[in-house]
């Protein structure tokens, strides 16, 4: 049995796909998991009566992407069971499609809205307005056992999302999290939207991962158009998404202080996260990157002046940011609060899928910018790094690591911007065709999988965000662990609620 | 000579606000920025007394009459407060027990007043200030008895009265040891770090703040006020142990006084500044931790 296997952002004819009846399409998905392959994405495509569901596997030993099909009807057994991994994105193709995976352990909606074929969803529910989060929860039973539940609305200024604690006393037995609150239909509207304009959409995905989501956006329509952008737009790319990555970091480390009450990083580190936005700021004139990347290129060009300023801001800016998180490393009673605090396990890192920092935290080495490399990547190697604790602590260390690579290879890239234009105009695109680009962002692996109709207009466009992996990583990092450490573990983690909600 | 008896009282009813006022300040300095003027507290309090009230339709009379009762026995706590020679207002034999259980009075009416919103969030705070309220009343008491023990009286006057030099100079360490367990307990009574950070948002974190935050308007007004002259009682036990005021003349131990408490919040400021939060579970242990520090210094005494 074979599947069709694709370089990151490699294009090719919809029909190069090979399909399997449902069951030999299970047997190769769990050959394939075996074998240490991971799920990019998992999703329905409509296609004449029935659904098409269609699986993007990535295969990180050989930097490769395995793709392959299958076509169902109103019901098929879910694969859950044996890949816990997959078992949000059935979710969401039942949500979606009113189709029912049989077998899955907890089929709950995830977004909370109408199914897509506006008959019977999933649940039998035709007509019924529905409200988000109201639905089944787990429930812990026996005496002393109580519930918390917290949000949609929360203390301090951070997006809806609703969280339902088991807890025994103080320690948390389980955490059940719902989101769709920021759902807004955004995989839909794009197909709707005049391909110039989508790029506003895709702009507003997850407003902290700009860079990382029109860059996959990008990437995608490029491979499509057969467009070979210039040099020096993949390396204007590369420093926007290194500069998104150490912004957030570096604004990461002082949410983690903070939440631990230690002052002087936390007031510190949301200093300098705003001295790293403006770099980008002054790159393309908006501080969380919109409006730089475009398909074809960037918009906006780094003169002479403006690298060497950028290097000198971006040597100053790292020495306050060292400065203020050695303290961090240095203060017995916040290693206190960090170590041991919401681990996660590096097997239950991989069953359960995560991606980005909290896997390598797990001790997972992965990095799309190493694994399956793009653009300037292919040429300029950033070290991930890899620790083996699942942590807070390792959480936190890896966000400072990996920006301190980050900020060496800013200040390299600079130096040596390649002499080429930066934009190159895209042509119209190739029907028929499948495309998949992965992004490395700041929180973990960007998967976007455009396919093309016949006219070579977009005909399916599906986002998967690093927080779609991730939210369930959560849950279990708060297994067994005292429910005042909550905002602490949610903060390491730091997961995007409208990026998971689209 | 009667007048000079309601001085502290009518001191600490007026400065009492200034604590909050000067530990934010040095927060902030601390973190590198301005900060809110060390006023900022009676601004808040003068704002919430001009509001309405919000009660929530699941909350009874008992929660709208905790606040008041909380303040009452703040106010009654802190006219049982000498200041070096001159007793208290009101005082008599034993009443350290009187103030001890005042002050319980008031932590049950918050606890209560809590539990009354049904809210699971300050059900979780009650629990976690009970818990720890039980932990942290042995090393109110053991130093108590400290200085019963110097004074030979159980009643607060009479034991600070005997505070002067000359103590300092025959058991230092003991009153240093329980002025350090004291410090721990002002920390924990006042819902300050490490045992609880005030500045936070985390609901889920909270012991003291979660605890108070159906309270709207006046109410928490009085909230606020209650907590300002809590930290200024426990401060102005703490001073009158650490700064023999009455080996000084009288007109300067008032001024004594008054910089002595504004060295302790100086103190709680910067303490909140260098450290971190404990993790809860370890909080039991700091508090048994400073209960026996005291426990130490009663040795001492007795065999010393």
């Amino acid at each position: 049995m074979s599947t069709l296997t694709l370089r990151n952002g490699q294009k090719a004819s919809f029909s190069q796909v090979p399909e399997y009846p449902f069951a030999e399409f299970a047997d190769l998905f769990k050959s394939f998991i075996t074998q240490g392959f991971s799920v990019s994405s998992y999703f329905g495509v409509p296609s004449g009566d029935g659904l098409m569901l269609l699986a993007v596997l990535t295969n990180r030993n050989q930097g490769n992407l395995a793709l392959f099909r299958t076509r169902i009807e109103k019901t098929f057994p879910s694969l859950t069971p044996e890949i816990p991994q997959v078992h949000w994105f059935e979710r969401e193709i039942a949500e979606q499609y009113g189709v029912v995976p049989e077998r899955h352990p907890w089929l709950k909606p995830i977004r909370f809205h109408k199914s897509y074929n506006g008959s019977l969803d999933a649940w039998n529910r035709a007509d019924e307005a529905i409200e988000p989060c109201v639905t089944d929860y787990f429930r812990v039973q026996g005496p002393e056992v109580h519930q918390v539940a917290v949000g949609p609305v929360h203390a301090g200024i951070i997006e809806p999302g609703h969280f339902r604690f088991q807890c025994h006393g103080e320690k948390v037995f389980h955490l059940e999290i719902e989101l769709g609150y920021q759902h807004r239909g955004i995989e839909r509207a794009i197909l709707r939207a005049p391909l110039g304009k989508a790029i506003h959409l895709i702009q507003t995905l997850a407003g902290d991962t700009t860079i990382g989501h029109t860059t996959a956006w990008a990437r995608n329509l490029e491979s499509l158009s057969d467009t070979v952008i210039p040099a020096r737009a993949h390396a204007i790319r590369g420093i926007a998404l290194e500069l998104e990555r150490i912004a957030n970091h570096t604004g990461d480390l002082g949410a983690l202080a903070g939440d631990v009450g230690f002052l002087p990083t936390a007031s510190y580190c949301g200093r300098l996260r705003g001295d790293y936005l403006n770099m980008t700021g002054s790159v393309c004139g908006n501080r969380f990157g919109r409006n730089l990347v475009r398909p074809g290129g960037v918009t906006q060009d780094i003169a002479a002046e403006l690298a060497a300023d950028l290097n000198k801001r971006a040597s100053t800016t790292w020495k306050l940011t060292e400065n203020a998180v050695d303290l961090l490393w240095s203060t017995s009673s916040v290693l206190g609060r960090f170590r041991g605090t919401g681990a996660v396990s590096s097997e239950d890192a991989v069953r359960a899928g995560l991606v980005g920092v909290a896997a390598r935290a797990c001790g997972l080495n992965i990095d799309v910018r190493s694994d399956l490399p793009w653009g300037i990547y292919q040429t300029h190697a950033v070290p991930s790094v890899i620790l083996f604790s699942g942590d807070v602590h390792a959480r936190a260390v890896i966000r400072y690591l990996e920006s301190r690579h980050s900020v060496q290879f800013l200040k390299e890239e600079l130096k040596m911007l390649p002499d080429t234009p930066t934009f190159q105009s895209t042509g119209a695109l190739e029907g028929d065709s499948i495309v998949v680009s992965l992004v490395e962002g700041w929180r973990g692996e960007i998967c976007h999988v455009a396919l093309t109709g016949a006219d070579g207009n977009l005909s399916h466009y599906k986002i998967t965000d690093p927080s779609f992996h991730n939210w369930f990583g959560l849950a279990l990092a708060l297994r067994d662990q005292q429910i005042s450490d909550f905002p602490l573990c949610n903060k390491s983690f730091n997961l995007s609620y409208c990026g998971h909600d689209l | 000579m009667r007048i000079l008896h309601w001085v502290l009282p009518f001191f600490a009813f007026l400065f009492a606000p200034l604590i909050p006022g000067i530990i934010n300040r040095v927060k902030a300095i601390f973190a590198g920025k301005r900060g809110p003027t060390i006023l900022q507290p009676y601004y808040d309090i003068w704002r919430l007394l001009h509001k309405g009230f919000t009660y929530s339709s699941t909350t009874s009379l008992l929660f709208r009459i905790a606040p008041s009762v909380v303040l009452a026995c703040m106010a009654l706590v802190v006219a049982f407060l000498p200041w070096g020679r001159i007793a208290s207002p009101v005082h008599f034999a034993g009443d350290v027990f009187l103030v001890a259980y005042v002050l319980g009075l008031a932590r049950f009416f918050t606890v209560i007043s809590a539990m009354d919103t049904g809210s699971s969030f300050e059900g979780m705070g009650a629990s976690r200030e009970v818990q720890f309220a039980a932990l942290s009343e042995p090393s109110l008491f053991i130093g108590l008895l400290v200085l019963a023990e110097f004074s030979g009286k159980i009643s607060l006057s009479a034991m600070i009265s005997g505070m002067s030099s000359d103590v300092w100079q025959s058991s230092g360490v003991g009153l240093i040891i329980v002025a350090g367990s004291w410090f721990m307990l002002l920390l924990t009574e006042n819902s300050r770090m490490p045992v609880d950070d005030p500045n936070t948002h985390l609901e889920l974190t909270m012991i003291h703040e979660v605890m108070v935050l159906d309270n709207s308007g006046p109410d928490f007004g009085f909230i606020l006020y209650a907590s300002a002259l809590k930290l200024w009682i426990f401060s102005a036990l703490i001073v009158s142990l650490m700064f023999p005021v009455n080996s000084f003349p009288l007109w300067a131990q008032p001024l004594l006084f008054l910089s002595g408490i504004v060295l302790i919040a100086i103190a709680i400021g910067i303490v909140e500044s260098v450290m971190g939060r404990l993790k809860l579970l370890q909080i039991p242990k700091v508090l048994i931790g400073s209960a026996v520090l005291s426990l130490f210094a009663l040795i001492f005494r007795v065999l010393g």
